[in-house]
């Protein structure tokens, strides 16, 4: 359903940050992208879903297919008619807004305007936590609740494929396990694609199909999920375990080298 | 006692007109980050197009309100497109300078159009007569009154329970998720220029019924820029009763305090002294919403 091809993006004309870029979600799939602070994950959920045009970025090389249509071209409003909602890193909640308003923004372009209020039910059915909150000041909601309303805001404008970008920022290891629940649920019940960046490999790698590891701009790795976490290099660089199971430094040498083997 | 009343409610009057002229100005604020320079200009135009479709054209009130709104659309439009689209995405300072522009603009036009003269149109609007006991309201004051009260109540609806004012107020918060949303805000902003010119031009053809129309009518604007800042920038609540506090400030202190000094102008000055006392204790104005921040 989306094919991500060799694609290189570049900010404000000079600032090289993604140097060919591919990766493919298939439809209904659960795809990961895992890296490092600072390896382009962010900026290719951009490039996708067009947002970089709203920070002077700009796909310079490659292409982006979704359903058999060229939307590298695309703005923001293009490429969300086409079926692909963001979910930004860092949450970004209309703070002065309520809850329930948040997620009627997502509904803006919604033709069906007798389904949406199913479908706010169905967001609090699925994050029932949120529903008792539905007419507060959204910006005091914890980060928690926060994380629930921007991803069942996404859920409001229906669409094909999801881009979450950190679900898991900043929040208890109980709750990651409780909303990584939740997008497993949304994934099958409404049979929507999502690809989703994470720091968190363990997290991520429990429920996607397939997934992709970058560094610097490139993807260096990928592969069936169950590939990826028996993988040592991953489990090292990203679960904060050695081969032998215990915690190690990143400052060591032979993280070097491993990642030496891989970019080339 | 019956003298304090009358000024009170003229002042109340008066007031929301400001608040009225104020609303635009919040919600060029709240969209483009900018204070509209030109949001006076607005209402003189207003009143120049007013004595246009009543006097010259002897259209009915209602046809010239119409009429003017549907100008006040155009013109919006226009200015949206040609002088604030080309600044997206530059300094707010360049914003605030590009409104500047758009007021010298205005007033070339305003004068080249209608000579720039003092144009009046006093006793034209429908005198609708109050009297409760020994109070009367000014015929001309009580139409005003009751077109702004109209027109702030559609607006605030229009903000609570349409699509497009949810848009608004999420633009307002967060450009780059609304457009994530699929919400285009070149349309957004657009409509934040019709309103401003909107309600500048509704809120101009009332103050030139009772005052009659010259360019320096353009002045009103200052006053709309005290009831923002007293309100609180961001808030069209605030707006309204800082609208109706300074409208009734100025009207009592004309009342009581101009007969005092040789040559009067006090009441011109008096809200603003509030203002300045209030933004003192009240940086965010009365009611300003306050930046939420949660880490
Ligand atoms: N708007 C921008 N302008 C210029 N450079 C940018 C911009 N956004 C990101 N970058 C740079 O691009 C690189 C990749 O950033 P990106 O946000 O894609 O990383 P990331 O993999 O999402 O990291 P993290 O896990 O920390 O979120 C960084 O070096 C960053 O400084
Ligand atoms: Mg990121």
């Amino acid at each position: 359903m989306l094919q991500v091809n060799n694609i290189e993006v570049i900010y404000m004309n000079i600032i090289q940050v993604l140097r060919g870029v591919s990766l493919e979600v298939g439809d209904g799939k659960i795809i990961a992208l895992l890296g490092a602070n600072g390896a382009g994950k962010t900026t290719t959920l951009k490039a996708i879903s067009g947002l970089l045009k709203t920070e002077e970025g700009e796909v310079t090389d490659g292409s982006i297919v979704f359903d058999g249509k060229r939307i590298d071209r695309y703005g923001p409003v293009e490429i969300a008619a086409t079926g692909i909602t963001q979910v930004m890193e860092g949450r970004r909640v209309l703070g002065h807004l309520s809850v329930e308003e948040n997620l009627m923004v997502f509904a803006h372009n919604r033709k069906d305007r007798k389904e949406v209020k199913g479908d706010i039910e169905k967001v609090f059915e699925y994050f029932p936590k949120i529903k008792t909150l539905r007419r507060q000041t959204s910006g005091y909601l914890s980060g928690g609740e926060q994380q629930m309303m921007v991803i069942g805001r996404g859920l409001m404008a229906r669409p094909k494929l999801m881009l979450l970008d950190e679900p898991s920022l900043g929040l208890a290891p109980l709750l990651v396990q409780e909303i990584y629940e939740i997008i497993r649920r949304i994934n099958a019940e409404q049979k929507m694609a999502i690809l989703l960046v994470e720091q968190n490999a363990r997290a991520a790698l429990g429920i996607a199909d397939y997934g992709y590891v970058m560094e610097n701009g490139r993807v260096v790795l990928s592969g069936a999920a169950d590939m990826l976490k028996g993988n040592e290099d991953v489990q090292e660089f990203y679960m904060g375990l050695s081969v032998a199971g215990s915690k190690k430094s990143y400052r060591e040498f032979k993280h070097y080298r491993r990642k030496k083997k891989w970019v080339t | 006692m019956t003298f304090f009343l009358q000024l009170m409610v003229s002042g109340f009057a008066l007031g929301m007109v400001y608040t009225l002229i104020a609303i635009g100005f919040v919600i060029i604020l709240k969209c483009s980050k900018a204070f509209n320079i030109a949001q006076g200009h607005f209402v003189m135009i207003g009143g120049y197009l007013g004595f246009t479709f009543l006097v010259t054209f002897h259209l009915p009130v209602w046809a010239s309100l119409l009429a003017a709104v549907a100008v006040a659309i155009i013109m919006g439009l226009l200015i949206e497109r040609l002088t604030l689209r080309p600044m997206v995405g530059q300094p707010v300072l360049a914003v605030i300078m590009m409104t500047i522009a758009l007021s010298v603009v205005l007033e070339g036009l305003a004068t080249l159009v209608w000579g720039g003269e003092y144009k009046t149109y006093h006793g034209v609007l429908p005198t609708i007569t109050l009297k409760v006991g020994e109070l009367s309201i000014p015929p001309e004051t009580l139409i005003g009154v009751i077109v702004s009260i109209i027109v702030v109540i559609i607006l605030m609806l229009f903000f609570r329970y349409t699509r497009s004012g949810l848009a608004m107020m999420a633009t307002a918060e967060d450009e780059q998720v609304v457009q994530s949303a699929g919400i285009k805000v070149t349309t957004v902003y657009a409509l934040s220029w019709v309103i401003a010119c909107i309600v500048g031009v509704i809120g101009g053809i009332i103050l030139g019924g009772v005052s009659g129309v010259m360019i320096p009518l353009a002045n009103v604007g200052m006053k709309a820029f005290a009831v923002v800042l007293l309100g609180g920038v961001n808030s069209i609540g605030g707006a309204i009763v800082a609208g109706i506090m300074l409208g009734v400030l100025e009207n009592v202190a004309a009342g009581y305090l101009d007969p005092l000094l040789p040559g009067g102008g006090l009441a011109n000055v008096f809200p603003f002294v509030v203002m300045i006392i209030v933004l003192i204790f009240r940086p965010h104005g009365l009611f300003g919403l306050v930046e939420i921040e949660r880490i």
